[in-house]
């Protein structure tokens, strides 16, 4: 099975990835009378994945290149409150672009942070563990320190909208011209693709399972369009007919931000170091790359991405608040290990990563609705977590057998 | 004329350890010079000091009498010199051409990785080195050891080396294989290239070489003509740690080129 998927240039982590979400989700629809599937609950779990999902983005660059960064959390809570504190104290929360200049210092605080641990752990070598295990402490601390404890709020309204909620959507024509245009380019990244291989008569995967991955992605997105066009936005004002709500916001900002750093994995320089650094750090010096440099882009980078979420997340909650983003690391390594990363460096993927978010989200999303005790919710995800590094250990001892 | 490289007094240590102690040495254009030694003489520890590995601790290194410092691998590449590392340095997630372009990718106008040129460009030189070698996409961690230091060889002959360095590249291949690096050596040296060659086997060194440096717990014992001594000669120089008796030895062979 594996070696047939494998020659039909199929990834046979990831195929088998996307099949115990669609058993999973088929299981929730069941426990839960079809609830799970309902437009309005799909519409929610795509917003609550993608905080998850954004930040498992940069963990994948980050795990690739054998570092972890265990203060993603913090750093959220503290861009969090930078964000806030700017809007609140800073310039005021309804002067114009007060908002733009808010996402600006949380980007440039979040990369403060990272530059801070990639210092530490790039130029002083010490372990990442390490590093952001103090980062962890430090970060919260200093989310606590920016308003002394309190809560700051009402932030813009044109904020508010970031994060998913009333009118924090593109509605349903947005929703389906961004869905076709990026259907035209998966198309047109496939065909491109075969014809480069072409020309240097290079070894190509057999045409039909070319077609069927490009067919089930098509599908996958248009069916995501569909859904979200189905759920009638309860935002709208009385009187006037529902139209569906589309693509929220945060998906947009994931989606966004997942495809830019799939290219950089995939076709640039930068990614190609990461990768050569995590698969043999020794290799990478000796072959000349920025070894140290790279390490601390990717901190960087990280920082930026928990600064997003920061975004997202204040956004939701119209406040700014030093106590988000608890817990948050381990999801967030949890899907990424999931999604197929592995610790020994070298390996792992960004859409591997946001599956991986997506189905810790579902199962956690799913047990709300069957009522699980959050207790037992926390029992079951780990045991999740559990079960996916032992898979990965089967399979990787069965690659190098 | 001045040599391609030459290294004066050059010295590394690793805490108490003289791993390479105040060596001397030099290779002339077009000139295949052996590096020769026990198991822990310090032959690896020079070449890593020649090809920016690790910055020496004394002594000078002249290319094309030009005094140079390499802070990093990659300046050390920029003035021309390739190394084969003994461990071979590959990254085993990444296939062939990622490898063999590690850190000199070729790129598209769009400033993108051109990963179908460089696989073309990667199975061009590989397959001189080894014609059975056809499977690019395969990473490294699958390959063979031959193989791997197939990669690893074509990866220093790509970017047209003036100096090159190869530390024990035969150790995994194939007679056929060893042979058609023998092979390449002969062509390089036609071309004017220098190497320094690392090898435990004698034949081998005789038969590429034209001038050994031995080296003993990180000193010089001596280096000679290849054409002045015999293999049981040099042997012993490696083992006893002492200058040949044999003829030819007591005039500086690197003064008379
Ligand atoms: N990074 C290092 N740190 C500490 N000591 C080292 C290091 N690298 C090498 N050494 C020591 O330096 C000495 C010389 O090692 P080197 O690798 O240069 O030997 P070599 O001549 O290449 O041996 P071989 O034939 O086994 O490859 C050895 O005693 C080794 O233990
Ligand atoms: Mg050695």
């Amino acid at each position: 099975m594996r070696a047939w998927l494998e020659k039909a240039g199929f990834d046979p982590r990831f195929t088998s990835l996307v099949l115990a979400l669609a058993l999973i989700w088929v299981a929730l629809a069941l426990a839960t009378d079809g609830i799970f599937l309902t437009p309005r609950n799909l519409y929610n779990l795509s917003i609550q994945t993608c905080v998850t999902a954004l930040m498992a983005c940069g963990m994948v660059y980050l795990i690739v290149a054998r570092q972890i960064d265990l203060s993603v959390g913090s750093q959220m809570a503290f861009t969090g409150m930078v964000i806030a504190w700017v809007q609140v104290e800073g310039l005021g929360a309804e002067t114009p672009f007060a908002w733009i200049a808010s996402i600006g210092a949380g980007l440039v605080a979040g990369m403060l942070l990272g530059a801070f641990q990639g210092w530490w752990t790039a130029y002083r070598g010490l372990p990442a563990f390490v590093v952001t295990l103090a980062g962890y402490l430090m970060f919260r601390g200093a989310a606590f320190l920016v308003a002394d404890g309190q809560t700051l709020a009402p932030l813009s309204t044109t904020f508010q909208r970031i994060g998913g909620g009333v009118h924090g959507s593109i509605g349903p024509q947005w929703s389906w011209l961004l869905g076709l245009l990026a259907c035209a380019w998966v198309i047109s990244q496939a065909v491109y693709a075969r014809r480069s291989r072409r020309r240097y008569n290079a070894a190509m995967a057999p045409m039909w399972a070319e077609v069927v991955k490009t067919l089930v992605t098509c599908a996958a997105l248009l069916g995501f369009v569909a859904v979200v066009c189905a759920y009638p936005d309860p935002g709208v004002d009385e009187g006037v007919a529902a139209t569906g709500k589309g693509i929220g916001v945060p998906v947009l900002i994931l989606i966004a931000v997942a495809a830019v750093l799939t290219i950089v994995s995939q076709r640039t320089r930068f990614g190609r170091h990461v990768f050569a650094y995590g698969g043999n750090p020794e290799a990478a010096f000796l072959s000349g790359l920025p070894t140290k440099r790279v390490v601390l882009t990717l901190f960087m980078l990280m920082g930026a991405l928990a600064a997003i979420a920061a975004v997202i997340t204040t956004s939701r909650l119209n406040s700014g608040t030093h106590s988000i983003g608890q817990m948050a690391e381990l999801y967030v390594i949890a899907a990424t290990v999931i999604g197929g990363a592995s610790f020994a460096g070298g390996v792992g993927t960004i859409p591997g990563a946001i599956v991986g978010a997506l189905l810790i989200q579902s199962l956690d999303n799913g047990m709300v609705l069957m009522d699980v005790s959050s207790a037992k919710r926390q029992i079951f995800i780990g045991l999740i977590l559990i079960g996916a590094v032992w898979m990965d250990n089967v399979y990787t001892r069965r690659m190098t057998r | 004329m001045t040599a391609l490289v030459e290294v004066r007094g050059l010295s590394k240590h690793f805490g108490g350890l003289m791993a390479v102690d105040r060596v001397h040495c030099t290779l002339h254009a077009g000139e295949v010079v052996g590096l020769l030694g026990h198991n822990g003489a310090g032959k690896s520890t020079l070449i890593k000091v020649l090809s920016g590995v690790y910055p020496a601790d004394e002594g000078e290194i002249l290319v094309r009498g030009e005094q140079k410092t390499f802070e990093s691998p990659s300046e050390a590449r920029e003035a021309g010199i390739e190394t084969i590392h003994q461990t071979l340095a590959l990254a085993e997630n990444l296939d062939a051409p990622s490898n063999l372009f590690l850190g000199r990718e070729l790129l598209t106008p769009w400033r993108t990785l051109d990963t179908d040129r460089m696989e073309h460009e990667a199975l061009q030189v590989i397959s001189r080195l080894n014609p059975n070698f056809r499977d690019m996409k395969k990473p490294v961690r699958d390959m063979s050891g031959g193989q791997r230091q197939t990669v690893a060889i074509a990866r220093a002959l790509y970017f047209n080396a003036k100096i090159l360095i190869m530390d024990e590249p035969c150790a995994a291949l194939g007679p056929a294989e060893v042979r058609m690096v023998q092979e390449t050596i002969r062509r390089l040296k036609a071309e004017g290239i220098g190497i320094f060659l690392i090898s435990h086997d004698m034949g081998d060194v005789f038969e590429a070489c034209d001038r050994v440096t031995v080296m003993k717990n990180g000193a010089v014992v001596d280096t000679v003509r290849v054409a002045d001594v015999t293999q049981d000669d040099v042997l012993a120089m490696i083992i006893l740690g002492e200058k040949s008796k044999a003829r030819g030895t007591q005039m500086n062979t690197d003064e008379h080129r």
